[in-house]
C-alpha cells in the first residue's frame, strides 16, 4: 500500500483544533447564565411553568430544560452530559446518579405523586378498581418495570394481590396515555398528574389508598455543570413556597 | 464489467483531497463501532448473549425482518414497476407517497399506523368488528410496522434500476410476440437483478434495525413483540452492558450476512 501523503496529518490536526473551538463556544454560552435542567418525563408541563416563573424572577438567567424517561437521563448524566440540575421520578435513580456523578449538596424530595387507573371517557368497561384489571375482557398496558411508573404500578398490583397481563411494557407514562387516547387499550396505570393533564379525553378510577404507592421526586444540583450559582437558585426556587404552589396546581402533593 | 473503475486504477489512486474526505467518512462510521467494542464487557460476553431474553429477541427480529423483506418484495416490486414503467399521471404523487415513510419519524409512523390499522383505526375498526383480528401488540403488527419503514427503500432502489433499463429490449421481445407478463419475467427481471438484490438488502437491514414504529404500533412485550432494537432500548435503562453486547451481536450478525452475500450481491467488488 502507498504511504498516505503527509498533509493528511495536517487535515487531522485541523479537525482536532476545530474541536477545541467548539469547547470555547460552549463556555461562551454558559457565561450567559443558562442552567441546564434534566427532569423526568412526568414533570414536563410543571417544569416548563417553573422555568418560566424562575426566568421572570431572575431576568439574567435562562433555564434549558431536557425531559426524558428517568433511566435515560441517568445514562446521559453518567456519560458526561454537562447537567446543572437533575430531577428524578424516583429515589433509586437518584441514588444511581449520586453514585456515578459529582453532586453538590444533598438531594431533597420536592414533590410526591400517586397512581391512578385511567380509562376511556365514561368508563365504558365499568372498571372499579385494581382487581378489575385482571379481567380477561380488558386490554391493559403498564409502563415497563425499568421505568419508575412501571415499577410503582407493579408494587401497587402486588399489594392488591392482582396479577395483570400487560399487553406491552410501554417506555413512558405518555405512551400509556396515548394508547388509551387512541382507544387501543381499555385501561392503564399512570400518575395522577398524567391524568390531570389528559382529563378532557380520559377518566380516572381511583386506586384504593391502602394499595396505592407514593412516588417521591428528588432534585439535586450536579458538579458536572458550570453554573453552580444558577443551579442552586433554581433548586431553591423549586423548594420555595411559590414553586410548591405551582407544583400543586399540576396535581403534585408537597413532600 | 466496470470500465471507469478500471481506468481509475490504471491512473493511480483517487485524488488525494477526495481520499482524505473518504477517510473521514469511513472513520465516522468506524469509530462508534470501535466505541462499542471498547466498552463491551468481554469477560461476560457469552453469558450475556446466551441469556433467554437475547435469544428470544434475536429470533423474533430475524423472523420479522425476513417476513417484512418478503412482503416488500411481493408488493414493492409491482409498485416499483408501476412507478418506473407505468403511464399513469399519478406516478409523481405516488413516488412522493412512497418516499414519505422515509422522512416521517418512525414513532410518528407508528402513531399513523395505529390511526389506520389500530382497533379504532379506519381499516382496523371494521376488521376487528367483523373478523375479531386486531394487529397492535401482535407479531403480525411488528411485521407490518417493519414493512412500513423498509419497503420504501426497496421500491426506490428497484425503481432506479428499472428506470435505467433500456426499454428497447422489452420492446424487441414484445414485437416478437411475448406477452407483457413474459417480457417482465424473462427480460426485465433478469436485467434488474442487481438492483433487486440491493433493494432486498437495504430493506432487510432497515427492518432489522427498526425501533420507533415497532414500539409505537406493536408495543413492547418480551417474546411477543420485543425485537432486538427494543430489547437494546430496555437494556440501556437497566443494564448498559447487556445493551452494548446485544447491539454488537446484531451488528456482527448483519455484517456476517452482508459478507457472505458479497459475491452474489455486490458483483463489482
Amino acid at each position: 500500500m502507498k504511504r498516505p501523503p503527509s498533509y493528511l496529518l495536517w487535515f487531522v490536526l485541523a479537525a482536532v483544533s476545530a474541536c477545541s473551538d467548539g469547547e470555547r463556544e460552549r463556555r461562551g454560552l454558559l457565561e450567559r447564565q443558562s442552567v441546564l435542567v434534566f427532569a423526568a418525563a412526568s414533570l414536563t408541563a410543571c417544569f416548563q411553568a417553573l422555568a418560566k416563573d424562575f426566568e421572570a424572577l431572575h431576568p439574567d438567567s435562562k433555564i434549558d430544560l431536557h425531559f426524558a424517561g428517568t433511566p435515560q437521563l441517568v445514562l446521559q448524566v453518567r456519560e458526561g452530559a454537562p447537567v446543572d440540575v437533575f430531577a428524578s421520578a424516583d429515589e433509586a435513580n437518584m441514588r444511581r446518579v449520586i453514585e456515578n456523578a459529582k453532586v453538590v449538596g444533598r438531594a431533597s424530595v420536592f414533590a410526591r405523586n400517586r397512581l391512578t387507573i385511567v380509562v376511556a371517557k365514561g368508563n365504558p368497561k365499568a372498571v372499579r378498581g385494581l382487581a378489575d384489571l385482571a379481567r380477561a375482557d380488558l386490554r391493559v398496558v403498564l409502563c415497563g418495570p425499568e421505568v419508575p411508573a412501571g415499577r410503582y404500578a407493579r408494587q401497587a398490583l402486588e399489594k392488591a394481590g392482582v396479577v395483570v397481563r400487560s399487553l406491552s411494557d410501554e417506555p413512558s407514562v405518555q405512551a400509556v396515555v396515548n394508547k388509551l387516547r387512541l382507544g387501543e387499550v381499555d385501561a392503564g396505570l399512570v400518575y395522577v398528574t398524567d391524568w390531570a393533564s389528559a382529563q378532557e379525553d380520559l377518566d380516572a378510577v381511583a386506586v384504593a389508598g391502602e394499595h396505592n404507592v407514593t412516588a417521591a421526586y428528588p432534585i439535586v444540583s450536579l458538579g458536572a455543570g458550570e453554573n453552580r450559582t444558577g443551579a442552586a437558585l433554581f433548586v431553591d426556587f423549586v423548594l420555595s413556597s411559590a414553586g410548591q404552589a405551582l407544583l400543586q396546581r399540576y396535581g403534585f402533593s408537597s413532600p | 464489467m466496470n470500465p471507469p473503475r478500471r481506468q481509475l486504477r490504471r491512473h493511480g489512486s483517487l485524488p488525494v483531497p477526495l481520499l482524505g474526505l473518504a477517510f473521514v467518512a469511513a472513520a465516522f462510521f468506524l469509530l462508534p463501532l470501535v466505541g462499542l467494542v471498547w466498552r463491551a464487557p468481554w469477560s461476560r460476553f457469552i453469558d450475556l448473549v446466551t441469556g433467554h431474553d437475547v435469544r428470544s429477541a434475536l429470533s423474533l427480529s430475524l423472523q420479522c425482518s425476513l417476513a417484512a423483506t418478503l412482503l416488500s418484495l411481493l408488493f414493492g416490486l409491482p409498485l416499483a414497476a408501476w412507478l418506473a414503467l407505468g403511464q399513469s399521471r399519478l406516478r409523481t404523487s405516488l413516488r412522493v407517497l412512497v418516499t414519505l415513510p422515509m422522512v416521517l419519524p418512525p414513532v410518528v409512523g407508528g402513531v399513523a399506523m395505529l390511526l389506520a390499522y389500530g382497533r379504532n383505526g379506519i381499516v382496523g375498526a371494521p376488521v376487528d368488528h367483523w373478523f375479531g383480528v386486531a394487529l397492535p401488540f401482535t407479531r403480525a403488527g411488528v411485521i407490518l410496522a417493519e414493512t412500513f419503514v423498509a419497503m420504501p427503500f426497496f421500491v426506490l432502489t428497484v425503481e432506479g434500476g428499472l428506470r435505467s433499463l433500456d426499454a428497447r429490449y422489452g420492446g424487441a421481445a414484445a414485437t416478437l410476440g411475448a406477452s407483457p407478463w413474459r417480457v417482465f419475467r424473462t427480460v426485465t427481471l433478469p436485467m434488474i437483478a442487481p438492483s433487486l438484490k440491493a433493494g432486498l438488502l437495504v430493506a432487510w437491514a432497515r427492518a432489522l434495525g427498526e425501533f420507533g414504529a415497532t414500539i409505537t404500533f406493536a408495543g413492547n412485550l418480551a417474546g411477543e413483540t420485543r425485537t432486538m432494537p427494543l430489547a437494546v432500548y430496555v437494556a440501556l435503562e437497566t443494564s448498559p452492558d447487556l445493551a452494548i453486547v446485544s447491539s454488537l451481536l446484531l451488528v456482527v450478525i448483519a455484517a456476517c450476512v452482508l459478507f457472505l452475500l458479497r459475491k452474489q450481491w455486490f458483483p463489482s467488488s
